[in-house]
């Protein structure tokens, strides 16, 4: 008979037992309560405290209620716009300290990440402060109720857009640009066929990403969202404080399914364009 | 022999970056069919020379001639040159066949042209099979080919290749060396190689120019310029040598060389001795004798082994000679038992032939 050999890297985690355990403990702590919480939108009961079997009524419910939908519709509204807008801002960021040297560039570099790592509640009584008094008006027509939301996640969310498309574009040397002009493309076509190309799969990813920022945001929103302008993290809210129903379940288990569903293609596409990286 | 056509020609290019002057009035014939190779030390300006031809530079003066036309200030996407980066520079998110093809589409040829082409040259760089890996999945060696093969495709005018085998592991630098020698044999292409590397250039290449700081030294086809270099800096880049200092006299039109290290030399050639000029003599060119050797056509020497390293295949060693002056001789180890022979501190005699001198300008 053979005799088995065991190698022993210096940590082998998928051979240790008690790391294995660990991580198992770990999952449930971290994944159990937004299981129930999913479990808990199908029970048919009004206090959502104990099980009384399976229902869908809740869902139902969500889509008859009209403050729901409209806050629904207002985050939709917000994270589809404040990402074009964030995607685009990214871009030109990236590009700029990608390409570009400017006057303080590395105090620029360092400004970029400010909105990132300040606290969010900072970000947040800062954004209603300067609302406040820069005297942003009141607006009552639809689209422009959530114009101080909308610039609000634009600032804290097109860094993230920037730097993702800027670690991208670290990995295109100059050489690989001359290399496309010397094999016949012209500076345009160097941006269009090699440039933009390149940049795409981390461009979508970050799009997801600032979709999906965006749409799950609470505090910042709701220092700046007024009466006109509630989104659906702001109205969850809300709803809590009269105790907790299904129908909050089921809204909140909608919620986690499109977040999932776009980090799930932002990490495809991050993963496919850091397969590109040479070694 | 009709004269060959010339492919490239440069005229007085000069180009400084800030207070370095990187190419210093340089003048090139590059043929059609040549394998030509600028060899020289790093720094010396030759990857330069590469990126004015290939217009990825612009010279701050002089012409640079792409068959015949003058094409010094001709934008680099429309040269008809093609260049082999050092770092390969293969475009990261494209496949291996999107990499080839990617020149040819910018040229609006035909589908299946493009097809029959790429096929052709993926079987050429024997690489094929590998058309949708990312360069990324590939190694050091088929990445080269990659490169290779996505500036040839092009039919371009010329291959410029800068440096293209320095990342390779000797092995393998070996066999690409050959397979490119092969290749522009086969296609009948005009490549131009940048290097450091003596062997490399001595091995592939039909001709060499031998560049410093900028100049050219000399140009000469690749055997005349080991065997018969006119320069010493080009004479002691290209491999050891004994380099033979002294002063020279004529008598009966001779030249009688009197040197430091071996006394007289009666050097029985018509030639003109370029003043300053010295001699040299190639260590393999030495031979360890029984005796003093007293042939007229040859010079004598007897020393002592002061150095010996064993290369496998030869021993470089060093003689001291009297006069305390050091001779290095390469020794062929035919015999393992010989070996013995050679340790330091040994006495040995050892002559050259007269014929096997050159003669170097300083």
């Amino acid at each position: 008979m053979k005799k088995r050999i065991q190698h022993y890297t210096p940590v082998n985690y998928a051979k240790n037992n008690t790391l294995k355990i660990i991580t198992f403990i770990f999952l449930v702590i971290l994944y159990l309560p937004i299981i129930n919480l999913i479990i808990f939108s199908f029970n048919d009961s009004k206090r959502n405290i104990v099980w009384r079997g399976f229902t869908s009524k809740y869902y139902e419910k969500l889509f008859e209620n009209e403050m729901l939908f409209l806050a629904f519709s207002n985050s939709m509204t917000i994270a589809i716009t404040s990402t074009i807008i964030s995607t685009f801002l990214g871009i030109t960021t990236a590009i700029a300290l990608w390409k570009f040297n400017f006057y303080l560039k590395k105090y620029y570099d360092v400004a970029l990440l400010f909105p990132i790592i300040i606290p969010e509640i900072c970000m947040g009584i800062s954004m209603l402060v300067f609302f406040n008094y820069i005297n942003w008006p009141n607006f009552q027509l639809w689209p422009f109720t959530l114009s101080s939301v909308i610039i609000a996640h634009v600032s804290f969310i097109f860094p993230f857009v920037a730097i993702i498309i800027r670690a991208r574009l670290s990995m295109l040397n100059n050489e690989i640009l001359e290399a496309g002009q010397d094999l016949g493309a012209s500076k345009y076509q160097v941006i269009r066929k090699i440039i933009i190309p390149f940049m795409s799969p981390a461009l979508v990813a970050s799009a997801l990403l600032a979709f999906t920022l965006s749409l799950d945001d609470f505090v910042v929103t709701f220092f700046t969202s007024g009466p006109n302008s509630v989104t659906l993290p702001v109205k969850i809210y809300s709803m809590v404080r009269f105790g907790i129903s299904p129908e909050i379940n089921a809204i909140s288990t909608l919620l986690i399914l499109i977040i999932i569903i776009c980090t799930y293609f932002a990490i495809r596409f991050l993963s496919k364009s850091n397969r590109e990286f040479m070694k | 022999m009709t004269e060959k056509k010339t492919t490239i020609e440069l005229k007085k290019l000069n180009k400084k970056f800030g207070d370095i002057i990187a190419v210093n009035n340089v003048s090139l014939k590059i043929s059609e069919n040549d394998f030509f190779t600028i060899l020289g030390p790093s720094g010396c300006g030759k990857s330069t020379i590469l990126r004015l031809i290939a217009g990825l530079e612009v010279q701050d003066s002089g012409a640079v001639i792409i068959n015949n036309k003058d094409s010094s200030f001709v934008q680099a996407n429309e040269r008809p040159v093609n260049m082999v980066f050092q770092s390969y520079a293969l475009f990261p998110h494209l496949s291996v066949r999107d990499n080839i093809e990617f020149g040819l589409k910018l040229k609006k040829i035909s589908n299946t042209d493009i097809k029959i082409r790429v096929e052709e040259i993926l079987e050429l760089v024997k690489m094929n099979g590998y058309d949708f890996k990312l360069p990324s999945e590939l190694s050091g060696g088929q990445r080269q080919r990659v490169a290779l093969a996505r500036a040839i495709v092009n039919k371009p005018k010329i291959v410029l290749l800068d440096e293209p085998l320095s990342a390779l592991d000797a092995n393998l630098r070996m066999e690409m060396q050959q397979e490119l020698v092969n290749i522009q044999r086969n296609l009948k292409m005009t490549f131009m190689l940048v290097t450091h590397d003596q062997d490399e250039a001595l091995s592939i290449s039909s001709k060499i120019a031998i560049m410093e700081n900028g100049k050219i030294i000399e140009t000469n086809t690749a055997t005349n310029m080991y065997e018969y270099p006119s320069k010493k800096f080009s004479a002691e880049f290209l491999g050891r040598i004994n380099i033979i200092e002294g002063a020279s006299s004529f008598i009966d039109n001779r030249i009688l060389f009197n040197s430091d290290t071996f006394g007289k030399i009666n050097l029985d050639r018509d030639i003109k001795l370029p003043k300053d000029g010295v001699l040299g003599i190639r260590p393999e060119k030495i031979i360890i004798e029984t005796g003093l050797n007293k042939q007229k056509n040859r010079v004598s020497m007897n020393g002592t082994i002061t150095n010996w390293t064993y290369y496998g295949d030869v021993s470089y060693i060093t003689i001291e000679l009297k006069n305390k002056s050091k001779v290095y001789i390469n020794v062929q180890n035919i015999h393992r038992n010989s070996l013995q022979e050679l340790n330091i501190g040994k006495k040995l005699f050892a002559s050259f032939d007269i014929n096997d001198l050159i003669i170097l300008e300083k």
